[in-house]
C-alpha cells in the first residue's frame, strides 16, 4: 500500500511538473523578444564556472606540454601558429577588400573602404545540450561585445553572438541548425543562404537552379544579412546536385575546422546590410 | 543529503559535459552525461527522484542552451518519470537491461525533445537516426559502466581492508 502511495503521489507530481512546462515554454513562445532574462542571467553565472574550470584544465594541459613535454618546440610552433593565423586573417581582409574594390570600381563609389576592428577570445566551453552546435567565449560586454556581432577565425567565418553576458558569451556556430549566413558563389557571384545542418556540413541553399556552381568553388560570405563581413571565406562547394524545384541542392564543406577550434576573433564594427551585386563581374 | 548529491551529480556531468569534453574528444558532444545521471537516479531512486531530477537537469541545460527554457526539462522530467517507474517495477540489475533502459531512455528524449521543437516549427532535425542512435549507445555504455564502478568500487575497498588484516594476523 505505501508503494502504491509513493507512485500516486509521484503521478500527481508529475501531472504537476508537465504543467509547469508547457506553461513556462507558452509564456516563452508568446513574449520572446531578444534573450529572455532567466536565459542571459543563468548563462552568465555558468560561464563563469567554465572559465575557472577551462583555466584550470588549460593550465594543467599547459605545464604538462610545455614544461614537461617538448617546451622550446613548442613555443616555437606556437609562434610559428600565430603568424600563420596573422597571415590568413590578412588574406581574409585583403579578400574582403579585393570583392568590395570591385563593386567600388563598378560603381564609381568614392566610400571609405571598410577597416574590420576585432578582439580575440579564447574558447572557454562547449555547448550544454548535444543538440545544440554553440561554444563559450572568455570576452564579453564589458570588452564591447553584443549580440548578432559575427565570430571569425584564420580559416573562414565561425558564426555570431547569441547571448552576451559581462565577461563572456555565447557563440552559436554557423554548423548550429538555426544558423544561417548570407553567402556568394566567389567565382560565378551566384547568390544563396548558407545554413548549419547539425553535423559538420552545411547547405547552401535558395541558388538558381541555372547558376554556375561546380564542386570546388569556395563560398563566402555576401554580407547581405548585416551580421557577417562581406568576402569572408565559409566553405568549399562539396557536391552540387539537382534537387528537382527551382534550385540547386549544395553541400559546403566549411573551411573552419570547428572540433579544434581554440581561439577567434570577434568583429567588433557594426556590419551594414550590403547590396550583393557590388563587385558583380561583367 | 541525497538532494545535494543529485544537484552535484548533475553540476559535475554539466562541468563535464562543456569543459572536457573540449581537451578529451575535441568538441564531440554526442555524449549527454546530465541525462545519463538522470535515468540512473531515476533508477536507484524511483520516479518521484527521477522526474524531479529530470525538471532540475533539463531546465539547467535549457537555460545555458539557444534554445526554448522548458523543452529539455520537459523532455527530461518524462525520462526520469519512466526511467524510475521500470526501475521500481523491475528488475534492473544486470549491464544488459541497464544498457536498454540506458538506450531506450536516450531514443525516448530525443523524440519527445526533437519531436516537440519540430511540433512547435522551431528547429528541424532532418533524419537523425544515426546520431541518435549513436547517442543512445554512447550514453548507455556510459551509464553501464557507472553503475558498475559505483557498485564495484566501496566492495572493491571492503575487500582489500579484509586482506589486509589477514596478512597482518
Amino acid at each position: 500500500m505505501a508503494l502504491l502511495d509513493i507512485r500516486q503521489r509521484s503521478g500527481y507530481l508529475f501531472i504537476g511538473v508537465m504543467l509547469a512546462h508547457v506553461l513556462l515554454i507558452s509564456a516563452q513562445l508568446n513574449s520572446k523578444t531578444g534573450v529572455p532574462v532567466l536565459e542571459s542571467v543563468t548563462f552568465g553565472v555558468f560561464s563563469e564556472l567554465q572559465r575557472g574550470l577551462s583555466g584550470g584544465f588549460s593550465g594543467v594541459r599547459g605545464i604538462w606540454s610545455g614544461y614537461i613535454g617538448l617546451r622550446h618546440l613548442k613555443a616555437e610552433n606556437d609562434e610559428l601558429k600565430r603568424q600563420l593565423a596573422a597571415t590568413q586573417i590578412a588574406e581574409q581582409e585583403q579578400r574582403a577588400l579585393a570583392d568590395r574594390t570591385r563593386g567600388l570600381e563598378r560603381l564609381l563609389g568614392m566610400r571609405e573602404p571598410l577597416a574590420l576592428k576585432t578582439t580575440a577570445a579564447d574558447i572557454i566551453g562547449a555547448a550544454a545540450t548535444p543538440d545544440f552546435r554553440t561554444v563559450t567565449i572568455d570576452k564579453g560586454s564589458r570588452d564591447g561585445l553584443a549580440r548578432d556581432m559575427s565570430v571569425i577565425a584564420p580559416s573562414g567565418v565561425v558564426g555570431r553572438i547569441v547571448v552576451p553576458s559581462a565577461r563572456s558569451a555565447k557563440v552559436q556556430l554557423l554548423i548550429d541548425r538555426n544558423a544561417a549566413a548570407g553567402a556568394l558563389i566567389e567565382r560565378s557571384r551566384a547568390q544563396g543562404v548558407v545554413v548549419g545542418s547539425g553535423d559538420e556540413r552545411l547547405h547552401m541553399d535558395y541558388v538558381s537552379e541555372v547558376a554556375d556552381v561546380v564542386a570546388g568553388d569556395i563560398v563566402v560570405t555576401s554580407g547581405i544579412d548585416g551580421i557577417y563581413p562581406k568576402g569572408f571565406v565559409i566553405g568549399r562547394v562539396e557536391s552540387v546536385e539537382k534537387a528537382g524545384g527551382a534550385y540547386k541542392r549544395i553541400t559546403v564543406m566549411p573551411t573552419v575546422d570547428f572540433r579544434s577550434l581554440e581561439e577567434v576573433l570577434v568583429v567588433l564594427t557594426p556590419m551594414p546590410a550590403q547590396d550583393v551585386t557590388e563587385g558583380k563581374p561583367e | 543529503m541525497r538532494a545535494i548529491g543529485i544537484i552535484l551529480a548533475v553540476a559535475v556531468a554539466l562541468a563535464l559535459q562543456t569543459t572536457m569534453s573540449r581537451f578529451l574528444v575535441r568538441s564531440t558532444v554526442a555524449l549527454d552525461l546530465v541525462l545519463v545521471v538522470v535515468v540512473y537516479v531515476a533508477l536507484t531512486g524511483g520516479p518521484a527522484n527521477g522526474l524531479l531530477t529530470g525538471t532540475f537537469a533539463g531546465l539547467v541545460q535549457d537555460s545555458l542552451s539557444t534554445g526554448v527554457i522548458g523543452i529539455g526539462g520537459l523532455a527530461k522530467t518524462i525520462v526520469g518519470f519512466l526511467a524510475g517507474i521500470i526501475g521500481s517495477q523491475f528488475i534492473v540489475a544486470q549491464p544488459l537491461p541497464r544498457f536498454v533502459v540506458f538506450f531506450g531512455a536516450t531514443v525516448l528524449h530525443a523524440v519527445v525533445f526533437m519531436g516537440l521543437y519540430v511540433l512547435l516549427d522551431l528547429r528541424h532535425f532532418g533524419t537523425p537516426y544515426a546520431a541518435v542512435a549513436g547517442q543512445a549507445t554512447a550514453n548507455a555504455v556510459v551509464g553501464v559502466v557507472a553503475f558498475q564502478l559505483v557498485e564495484l568500487l566501496p566492495g572493491a575497498m571492503e575487500r582489500r581492508k579484509a586482506q589486509r588484516s589477514r596478512l597482518r594476523r
